[in-house]
């Protein structure tokens, strides 16, 4: 792998029946890129719960994947309501999702947890009534 | 044991077959909250849960499941089982609850 591969999604607004498909297109891509199971799990794992928040939480966003020889990186970026308190958001167990959304089995407060657990390194950029970008790396 | 032959056995009514006859199961994993199976469904894992809907189906995929068991006769909406089909997702039904169905597998595993 000589140059970079970007590949972009956006993620539609309330549409709890397409989120999964930018992770599970990256899933088969790098699957056939040969990259190793547990780095394909931990970048799935990380960028499910970025969409799913993205469905939740933000109406919908982008999501850019670039692949390098060294890294995988996704930035998540949406025009919602940002995050009020990151501290919080960061701690698992803690969530602003509504009933409906937990009755779907979401909204346990460990969307974002999940995504820096899974991730060798994240980064959270917010304004309130602008949005927020979320960078996370996987190394290869 | 592949997972066709586990819903032979125990008699799951096939929602959506999927790759049953080549899914082979690694264990049994129980879980409703999405994220946390998300994390921790190991892949090959019979997933047993009453969380009955689409997300259910992309969590399953993501973490190579090799089948989804819905407990207590849950039953999976029309559109589910349409993209269930689609995407070869195994889908069974059992009439029993979460731990029950799940012990049944455990104990069916090591036979």
């Amino acid at each position: 792998m000589t140059d970079a591969i970007k590949l972009e999604y956006t993620v539609c607004n309330d549409d709890f029946t397409r989120a999964g498909e930018a992770s599970s297109d990256i899933k088969d891509k790098l699957k056939k890129m040969g990259v190793a199971p547990e780095i394909i799990r931990k970048v799935v794992i990380a960028m499910y719960e970025g969409e799913i928040n993205m469905v939740i939480h933000a109406n919908g966003g982008k999501i850019t994947v670039t692949i390098t020889t060294d890294k995988i990186t996704m930035v998540l970026s949406d025009k919602g309501p940002g995050i009020e308190n990151i501290e919080l958001a960061m701690q698992e167990g803690y969530s602003t999702a509504p009933d409906n959304i937990r009755s779907l089995g979401f909204g346990a407060g460990m969307g974002l947890p999940n995504m820096k657990k899974y991730s060798d390194y994240m980064d959270v950029q917010t304004q309130l009534g602008t949005g927020t970008t979320v960078t996370m790396q996987v190394n290869l | 044991m592949t997972a066709e032959k586990l819903a032979e056995k125990l008699n799951f009514k096939i929602i959506s077959s999927g790759n049953m006859n080549e899914n082979t199961i690694s264990k049994v994993f129980c879980c409703d909250l999405l994220s946390l199976a998300m994390s921790k469904s190991p892949a090959g894992a019979a997933w047993v849960t009453v969380m009955g809907n689409i997300n259910t189906l992309a969590v399953a995929s993501l973490t190579e499941s090799a089948c989804i068991i819905l407990a207590e006769n849950t039953e999976l909406d029309e559109q589910s089982v349409q993209k269930a089909r689609q995407q070869n997702i195994t889908v069974f039904q059992s009439e029993f609850p979460v731990f029950e169905t799940a012990f049944m597998i455990e104990k069916l595993i090591h036979e």
